[in-house]
């Protein structure tokens, strides 16, 4: 069909009467670059998915694949290709026509679709399955029949919605994998839409975190682990406790800030009166009393401990109500009611620039 | 509960069914057995059994016409009944136009008129546009009548799960024809095929609308009528047990269909 | 916001023209061979017939006729009461049978039992009501069984009634509400039943209170059917009933072969037709509201 291109969203919308589906979208996805779409359901990722897909057309904006407008293009005249939550493989047809059936219904001659579904199979680790039925397969092989399938098509884009969703866990992790090597080796652009920022973080060139309908951060997965964007961004791509404060002082690009736990001092220009959050990762939130270069951030009682094979996970309140977690080496875990002190090295405190709730009292001027 | 009254249950029970079944199945008995009666009259005492009534039966032109314009009027207007019910239940369940419940409710609304009705109005039209009568206008009135049926069987089993497979064949190119044609019809299959055998035993076993709609060539309920003037007649227990015969062959198919729909259904 | 011919508006206005171009051929099928007949069944219904020919001035004058002849009349009156009778004496016997199959025949066979209860619903409907004959007949199997056993000693004369009419009704609408009802009674939850027996209710309570009422629906759709297929139908009428209290059907048809009249025939369907619109929309409201 063609060689990877760029695809485009740009100013899109999708509203069903009142409700609103998805909206503001601005997505670049690069030529061969692997895109997850993480967020909870009903965060408007498998709309625009529908939307990239062609089976969702959108109330406003544009829809760009390389240099053509496909907005309102069909799916069946598009150069994507889905790859669906349950497959959807024709159960009435062999494997081999199952991947045959976009070449087929193109009116491809039969040796040449014979040839494509071979190399779509082997590239799926799936060679000379073509004559079984698709009810003899396992969750896995359906998978990846499902895949070579959209891959027979060689199609610029490809789709997956919750490729993974049905599969149990070790499964998972292996198709993870197999898929990643997948975009390599066909140099494709995919783009995937889960809920499991594990998954994300394992496969993504660029991370899209969406809630409600809009993007809250797109990068890749280590920027947006270390310095997520929103608030819900550092919460949902991993765990954080999140320490709210105001801007004081500032001078020279560094800012004091007050929190109910104490002050301290991060890197930003940001006014003196603006509100901030802070976030700090549960693995980099400290049980133990300050040292120079880090920050205190007050008392804490410990709440609930779980051990978890190689740390323990614990639960802590701290001062004004905090919620806050840690995870631990488990010989150093706390017990229940212990009462620690909470640190954080000054590097570890990330700053949330474009704080949801902060944008919320400013009415939405802020975004 | 004590033993004996668990079995005098069980006894009330099975009289309570035997006498159901007994009043179910007697004309029915009375039916087949007497076609076997060598008498002239079918009535006890029952004397035979003989096969010439049904040797009379099939030598008799008038009921092997029948039976051969009944198989095809049944067949050809269930085919349509069947095709047209199936695009429009496609079209409600996969564009679901809107006015859908007032579009639903035209479609089914024969399925509750009288045939008779159906049959007068469609006499007064097709006179009144100077056809004359014939087995295309009764097929016809068997459209009719038999479009809802096959319109509410096939919309009830064109489920989301096909809708998903439709999707997917869509997206990897296929036009709608291409759609319906190798994902849709392949995967409905055994719905359309209740819905045309059960078509085909109304329309097999219709009259109302065959005896207004025919003059010379007629179907086989017509035929059975003109039979019945000759009142009570062996010859008519051996044709109504063949009938009786052909509609439990078309219903067994039927209900294999759906039987082996409810086992392949994932 | 939205521009007039937005690619969503042209997308939703595709996927309309093809909605309607899928269900277009079934609906000008219903309207042409439908709904025009019966409108033109009501024009003639306006004619009147004068010798062999017709008069096609407009009046009301069949209708005056149907109304004002009371042979006419009493054919409605008959319908209505035969239709209520056979929908209730059917449903009686139906209701006893269907709860037999779901409630007192062990599960593996209940299939087969249905089955069997349903089996002669596929013998064709004609031969049905000619079976009915064969046993009601003066010297059929009923009367030889009955003077067999010396309880009469003349022949009952059956056949040829409303007795007969009913009889061959109710054989063919048993078999329709017991399929009806069984389904309702099949989807009951045993522990309901279970539960009302556990809150001290009788057996007796139990029916009344609980299963009865949950199992009204499968009661109302059968007797629904029941009524308005035995309201428009000639057969059996015709061959059971023979030409004691006929029907409007019989009356109907008589008046199109013997009399050759047909507007008087299309004001009587007419007729017929209001009343099986009347019973749907009261019922089909009725149903509504239930579920």
């Amino acid at each position: 069909m063609s060689a990877a291109q760029d695809m485009r969203l740009s100013g899109v919308a999708k509203r069903y009467g009142e409700t609103t589906a998805v909206e503001d979208i601005d997505l670049d996805i690069p030529a061969g670059s692997y895109v997850v779409l993480l967020g909870p359901s009903g965060s408007g990722k498998t709309t625009l998915l529908s939307i990239l897909g062609g089976f969702t057309v959108p109330s406003e904006g544009r829809v760009l694949l390389g240099d053509a407008d496909v907005t309102d293009v069909p799916p069946a005249k598009r150069l994507t290709v889905t790859v669906f939550q349950d497959y959807a493989l024709f159960p009435h047809l062999s494997v081999g026509d199952n991947v045959g059936f976009g070449l087929s219904v193109r009116r491809m001659p039969k040796q040449k679709t014979a040839r494509r579904v071979n190399e779509a199979l082997t590239l799926v680790g799936l060679p000379g399955m073509a004559g079984r039925r698709v009810h003899e397969l396992s969750g896995g092989q359906k998978q990846r029949v499902a895949l070579a399938r959209a891959i027979a098509l060689d199609p610029a884009v490809l789709l997956l919605d919750e490729p993974l969703g049905a599969l149990d866990l070790h499964l998972r992790r292996q198709m993870q994998d197999e898929l990643r090597s997948l975009q390599r080796t066909t140099a494709k652009s995919f783009v995937h839409v889960t809920h499991d920022q594990e998954e994300a973080m394992a496969l993504a060139d660029l991370i899209v975190i969406m809630k409600d309908g809009r993007i809250e951060d797109v990068g890749p997965p280590d920027r947006v682990y270390r310095s997520p964007r929103t608030r819900f961004a550092a919460t949902f791509m991993g765990e954080s406790t999140i320490l709210d404060g105001r801007v004081v002082a500032c001078n020279g690009g560094e800012a004091r800030i007050e929190t109910a736990q104490g002050p301290l001092t991060v890197v930003t220009d940001l006014p003196a009166g603006a509100g901030v959050a802070i976030a700090i990762r549960p693995e980099k939130l400290l049980l133990r009393a300050a040292k120079a270069g880090e920050t205190g951030l007050g008392e804490a009682t410990v709440r609930v401990v779980t051990f978890q094979g190689s740390f323990a996970r614990v639960t802590l309140e701290g001062n004004d109500g905090l919620a806050a977690l840690a995870k631990v080496a488990p010989e150093a875990a706390p017990r229940p009611g212990d009462r620690v002190a909470l640190t954080a090295a000054a590097a570890d405190l990330m700053l949330i620039a474009d704080d949801s709730r902060r944008a919320e009292t400013k009415g939405d001027a802020g975004r | 509960m004590t033993g004996g009254k668990g079995f005098a249950r069980l006894i009330a029970v099975v009289a309570a069914l035997a006498a159901f079944y007994v009043f179910i199945y007697l004309p029915v008995a009375v039916l087949v057995l007497f076609s076997f009666h060598a008498g002239t009259v079918p009535v006890p005492p029952f004397e035979g059994p003989t096969l010439e009534w049904y040797a009379e039966v099939l030598g008799n032109g008038r009921v092997t016409d029948g039976i051969f314009n009944s198989i095809l009027v049944g067949a050809l207007s269930s085919l349509l009944a069947a095709g047209l019910g199936f695009l429009a239940a496609y079209g409600m369940a996969r564009h679901s136009p809107p006015g859908s419940t007032v579009i639903q409710a035209a479609i089914m609304m024969p399925l509750t008129m009288s045939y008779l009705v159906i049959g007068l109005g469609l006499l007064i039209l097709f006179s009144s546009l100077g056809f004359g009568k014939s087995l295309w206008l009764v097929g016809i009135g068997h459209v009719v009548i038999n479009l809802p049926l096959c319109f509410a069987i096939i919309v009830s089993q064109l489920g989301g799960h096909q809708a998903a497979l439709e999707r997917a064949a869509r997206d990897l190119g296929a036009s709608e024809f291409q759609v319906i044609a190798r994902v849709t019809v392949p995967l409905i299959w055994p719905a359309l095929f209740a819905a045309f055998c059960l078509a085909f035993t109304f329309s097999w076993d219709e009259f109302v609308i065959a005896f207004l709609l025919t003059s010379f060539d007629v179907t086989l309920p017509v035929v059975i009528w003109s039979m019945l003037r000759t009142g009570l007649n062996p010859e008519t227990n051996a044709a109504g047990t063949l009938v009786f015969l052909v509609s439990l062959a078309v219903a067994v198919a039927f209900e294999l269909a759906i039987s082996r729909r409810k086992g392949t259904s994932p | 916001m939205m521009t007039p011919a937005s690619a969503e508006t042209r997308a939703r206005r595709a996927d309309l023209r093809r909605g309607y171009g899928f269900v277009a051929p079934a609906l000008v099928w219903t309207a042409a061979f439908f709904a025009l007949p019966i409108a033109i069944t009501a024009v003639w219904s306006l004619f009147t017939r004068s010798g062999r020919t017709r008069d096609t001035s407009l009046s009301l004058a069949n209708y005056e006729r149907f109304f004002a002849t009371p042979g006419f009349l009493s054919a409605l009156v008959n319908s209505l009461e035969v239709a209520a009778i056979v929908t209730v004496v059917s449903v009686l016997l139906a209701y006893p049978l269907a709860w037999l199959i779901a409630f007192r025949v062990p599960a593996r066979w209940q299939r087969l039992a249905l089955i069997l209860a349903i089996l002669p619903f596929w013998t064709s409907y004609i031969v049905r009501s000619y079976a009915w004959l064969l046993v009601l007949a003066p010297n059929g199997v009923v009367n030889q069984a009955l003077m067999a056993t010396g309880l009469v000693a003349e022949p009952v004369s059956i056949a040829y009634s409303r007795t007969a009419t009913v009889i061959g009704f109710v054989h063919f609408f048993t078999m329709l509400a017991a399929l009806t009802i069984y389904a309702s009674l099949v989807q009951i939850n045993p522990r309901l039943l279970q539960a009302a027996g556990d809150l001290g209710a009788s057996a007796v309570q139990t029916f009344w209170r609980v299963t009865l009422p949950l199992s009204a629906s499968g009661v109302a759709v059968g007797a629904f059917l029941t009524f308005l297929i035995t309201i428009g139908d000639y057969i059996t009428p015709q061959i059971l009933g023979g030409n004691t209290d006929v029907v409007l059907p019989q009356l109907i048809l008589f008046q199109i072969t013997r009399r050759g009249d047909i507007p008087f025939a299309a004001a009587m369907s007419l007729v017929l037709m209001v009343v099986i619109s009347v019973v749907y929309i009261l019922a089909a409201r009725r149903l509504r509201m239930r579920t």
